[in-house]
């Protein structure tokens, strides 16, 4: 399956068709449902979305983290490199964590362990990955890299409860980069923080990027932050990738997924005296039950007869996909 | 499309408490056990007279279980075994109710006070909280039967006085965990009295753990209800109490162990009732504690 | 070292808790019938030379004063004698506290030392075979009286099988059967306790990141989760070791272990005041000794808990 697709060579990950669902006690909730993106060596793709699309989900799968009993990847595939990571052994997946690709979560506070100190668990990944340095060359590195972080490393004796939030994070970042990854998943590494250490440490990514090349996958739902940090963007609604293609393609706004205008409408614009935002009316529907047609159709201005039967297929034009009927053969626009 | 199943965030919160709990198989279990074994308790007596649980009948001492027309057997003195179990389980089962009534009650209005005055009411109240806990249970009951002398009421008042400390810093913890809730504020900026605020916001919402500390807590009463029956203090035989039945057969057990066998195992499957019960209402209160 | 400062400011704050509890019971304890002056004059006094012995020792004074004197006498380790057989409160005491701590410390290893890793082994395999299992075994320990099992046990393995002494205190074959069954409730929560605590440890956040960094299952509970999931679990020794002594009445009742348990029950029964309220002063202080220790332990432990506040 890797062998037939054309950019396998430059594709770093390619995940096609990928379904995961969670069991809970009453439900089968379905969180990702046939979505397929890919990702080049070095590229910065922003993954943008309303919560509860799937983001953190599709982090987790690639990772093969989804909580085990409750999540489960039921269908598609996750190639990295050329190795379908759903048939590798978990051996395998071991050495990819944390050394080809790692991640920063969501919230600081609770993804650092409160009983071993920052510099040791920094260390840990250097342990697991790097056997073969020296004691004193680990040290180093570790020291360099909480540097660089902006975290002086005389601080690496300290319990994670003696650092801020923004610090905490910053200490996430540094053991994430550390193996200097090809691929960082960073799931909404801002959310979580106050407004002036948000700026913060996206001033600490974009130093950063320049100075790893590792490709990144930046989970967020701020399409600010994507504008300024990523070169490519896929737009995630009930568990799909319903728009892609580079920051220009969709900022520009010439053709946009009807999911996406709604999420531009929800900027505030300075510069023009629009009277109010225009949100998207409706939530997104209950992913407990399966979706027949266009998963945005309750929701779509443009909702047709057409959208509530047909699920619409992608139609790419230059790399700019959009999945919606409007812009299929026979859709008005 | 297909009828859209309610959702779950439709349900009020008691609602949602009795779903899941209803769920669980092993609460249910622990329910139809106790309610099966209250009802012969509470029924038992229309069948068996009370004067079967002291009446003698030598010739059929030691009557093994469904000699004689006895369902458990006799004991050495030919009284019958179910009689006494069935009477005995009334003081059991009624005294540790009582007991955790009073605690609850005592410790409702401490904690309560101390959590939502704060201050020196909460320093005070929670230093005497403190002194209480600094001594075993065990001991503190042991320490008022020796003041009070033997009685099933001065029993369940020394035991409840060993619990008021923990259901003192529950409620406490309930109380203090959702005073500064947003709807407290709420009820307060509409100008809701402190005792409206009490009944009607505080205690609803804070119940869940109360609930629960109180199921499982009954657990134990019951089984140290048996202990001092056991060690013959507060209750003390010819009573029949379901520990004090034992004690009276101990020197008999080698020959004849259905005398003890049989009160044990209604101990050890009410209190299991009850413990799942307990646990069924942890789970069904807080899920996240369920895995 | 803060430790240390820790450790003494708790101990000076343990004195006014056992004042306040020393006051409570004896007030408590002054409802019982005085039993002083009778045993003092034998049983075929009068009424009224018994009446004319109590004023004379201070007996009818106001107990604020009584609780005074009897403190002054504490203070001097005189914690007067037993209106039974007059022996010395601190002598019994003492005499005895070693059988007593021995089955309660066996008991309290025991229950730590296999309910721990019982009840961590089975939520890591949970719904396992082995998980349910050992919640099965857990729960009928939990409910179990401890006299029922004691009594049982002792009629399996000591009068029926004749593996184990019946009762007693002489030979060290005495104390294996009592620390079990003193145990066995604490071993019940010990495993569902350190059970819950796991399985709620292996959900946060940080586990996952330990994941995400390559650690490989084994590595993941024995660094990161073990330590934290130990936390509560040690708490609550402090809580386990206070019942244990509790417990200790009913397994030395049983077993006719001569220990504080053994002491108590008997002056409780004869309602021998001075022993009683001396023993429950003994074990209050043993206990808020314990507690101490257990903190200490605790903030070894967790780099969170901050002694010096």
């Amino acid at each position: 399956m890797a062998d037939n697709t054309k950019n396998t060579s430059e594709n770093l990950l390619e995940v096609s068709d990928l379904h995961v669902q969670y069991r809970t006690d009453d439900a089968i909730v379905h969180a990702i449902n046939g979505l397929s993106l890919r990702v080049k060596q070095g590229e910065k793709l922003g993954l943008v979305g309303e919560t509860g699309a799937g983001k953190t989900t599709l982090a987790l799968s690639i990772l093969r983290l989804l909580p085990a009993r409750v999540g489960e990847i039921t269908q598609g595939s996750i190639v990295y490199n050329g190795d379908n990571l759903l048939d590798q052994p978990e051996s395998f997946m071991l050495g990819l964590r944390g050394k080809r690709i790692s991640m920063i979560f969501q919230d600081p506070m609770t993804s650092l362990n409160p009983t071993i100190t920052v510099g040791k668990q920094i260390l840990e990944v250097l342990d697991l990955h790097f056997p073969e340095l020296s004691k004193a060359d680990k040290s180093e590195k570790v020291d360099e890299i909480l540097k660089m972080v902006g975290i002086p490393p005389s601080r690496k004796e300290d319990f994670p409860h003696q650092f801020s939030g923004g610090m905490k994070q910053r200490i996430v970042i540094a053991m994430a980069l550390i193996a200097e990854p090809e691929l960082l998943l960073a799931d909404e590494p801002t959310t979580a923080l106050d407004v002036t250490i948000q700026a913060q440490i996206l001033d600490l990514m974009r130093e950063l990027k320049d100075k790893f090349n590792s490709a990144v996958i930046l989970i967020t739902h701020d399409l600010g932050v994507v504008a300024e940090f990523c070169d490519t963007v896929a737009v995630v609604y009930s568990g799909r990738v319903v728009e892609y293609g580079t920051v220009e393609q969709i900022y520009a706004r010439r053709e946009n997924h009807p999911y996406t205008s709604g999420l531009f409408n929800c900027i505030p614009d300075l510069t023009s005296n629009a009277p109010r935002l225009v949100p998207i009316p409706g939530r997104m529907a209950d992913p407990r039950i399966p979706i027949e047609g266009c998963c945005f159709a309750d929701r779509c201005p443009h909702c047709t007869e057409r959208c509530r039967k047909a699920a619409p297929p992608v139609v790419e034009r230059d790399g700019h996909g959009i999945m919606c009927h409007l812009f299929t053969e026979g859709g008005e626009r | 499309m297909a009828k859209r199943k309610k959702s779950l965030s439709e349900y009020s919160t008691g609602q949602l408490v009795l779903y899941r709990f209803s769920k669980n198989k092993l609460a249910m279990f622990g329910v139809v056990l106790l309610a099966a074994m209250a009802l012969v308790i509470l029924l038992g007596p229309l069948v068996v007279p009370e004067e079967s649980v002291s009446m003698m009948h030598i010739p059929e001492r030691f009557s093994a279980p469904g000699e004689n027309g006895f369902l458990f057997g006799s004991d050495e003195f030919g009284r019958d075994l179910f009689a006494r179990i069935l009477y005995g389980g009334r003081i059991s089962l009624f005294c540790s109710l009582a007991v955790i009534a009073i605690a609850f009650v005592v410790g409702a209005i401490i904690g309560g006070a101390a959590g939502f005055f704060g201050g020196k009411v909460d320093s005070v109240l929670m230093r005497f909280i403190d002194i209480l806990m600094a001594v075993p249970s065990a001991l503190l009951a042991m320490a008022i039967i020796t003041a009070l002398g033997n009685g099933v009421w001065k029993l369940v008042v020394a035991l409840a006085i060993g619990q008021i400390a923990r259901f003192a810093r529950t409620v406490r913890a309930s109380v203090l965990t959702l005073r500064n809730m947003e709807y407290v504020e709420a009820a307060k900026c509409y100008g809701s009295s402190s005792m409206r605020i009490i009944l009607k916001h505080i205690l609803p919402n804070g119940i869940g753990p109360i609930i629960v500390s109180a199921t499982l807590t009954l657990g134990q009463t019951i089984l140290s209800i048996s202990s001092m029956g056991y060690l013959g203090l507060g209750v003390a035989s010819p009573t029949p109490e379901w520990g004090t039945i034992i004690s009276e057969n101990k020197v008999n057990l080698q020959d004849f162990p259905h005398l003890g066998l049989i009160p044990g195992i209604c101990i050890c499957l009410t209190v299991m009732a009850v413990n799942f019960i307990g646990d069924g209402l942890r789970d069904a209160f807080d899920p996240r504690t369920k895995n | 070292m803060s430790w240390i400062k820790y450790a003494l400011k708790r101990l000076l704050m343990l004195i006014p808790v056992i004042l306040c509890v020393t006051l409570i019971l004896y007030t408590i304890l002054s409802l019982a019938p005085n039993g002083l002056a009778r045993q003092k004059l034998g049983q075929d006094a009068s009424e009224e030379q018994i009446y004319a012995l109590e004023e004379e020792m201070g007996l009818h004074d106001p107990i604020i004063v009584r609780y005074v004197k009897y403190m002054a006498g504490v203070c001097r380790l005189d914690f007067g004698v037993s209106w039974i057989n007059s022996n010395n409160v601190l002598n019994e005491f003492a005499h005895r506290l070693p059988y007593t701590l021995l089955i309660a410390v066996l008991s309290v290893l025991f229950a730590v030392g296999v309910g721990v890793p019982l009840g961590i082994f089975s939520a890591i395999k949970q719904y396992s075979l082995f998980d349910y299992g050992s919640t099965f075994v857990a729960m009928l320990l939990f409910s179990m009286p401890a006299f029922w099992l004691g009594t049982m046990c002792q009629l399996l393995f000591c009068v029926t099988l004749g593996l184990l002494p019946v009762a007693g205190d002489k030979t060290w074959t005495c104390f294996i059967l009592p620390p079990l069954i003193l145990g066995a409730n604490t071993l019940a929560s010990m495993i569902r306790m350190s059970r819950t605590s796991m399985l709620d440890v292996i959900k946060q956040d940080y586990i996952r990141t330990a994941r995400s960094k390559g650690a490989a299952e084994g590595a993941v509970i024995l660094r990161h989760a073990m330590r934290n999931s130990l936390i509560p679990v040690i708490t609550q020794v402090g809580i386990c070791f206070a019942g244990a002594i509790g417990g200790a009445v009913v397994t030395e009742s049983i077993f006719g272990i001569n220990g504080v348990g053994m002491l108590l029950i008997n002056a409780v029964k004869s309602r021998d005041v001075p022993i009683v309220m001396g023993t429950v002063i003994f074990v209050t202080i043993i206990v808020g000794v314990i507690n101490l220790i257990v903190d200490l332990i605790c903030a070894v432990i967790d780099p969170r808990i901050d002694l010096a506040s």
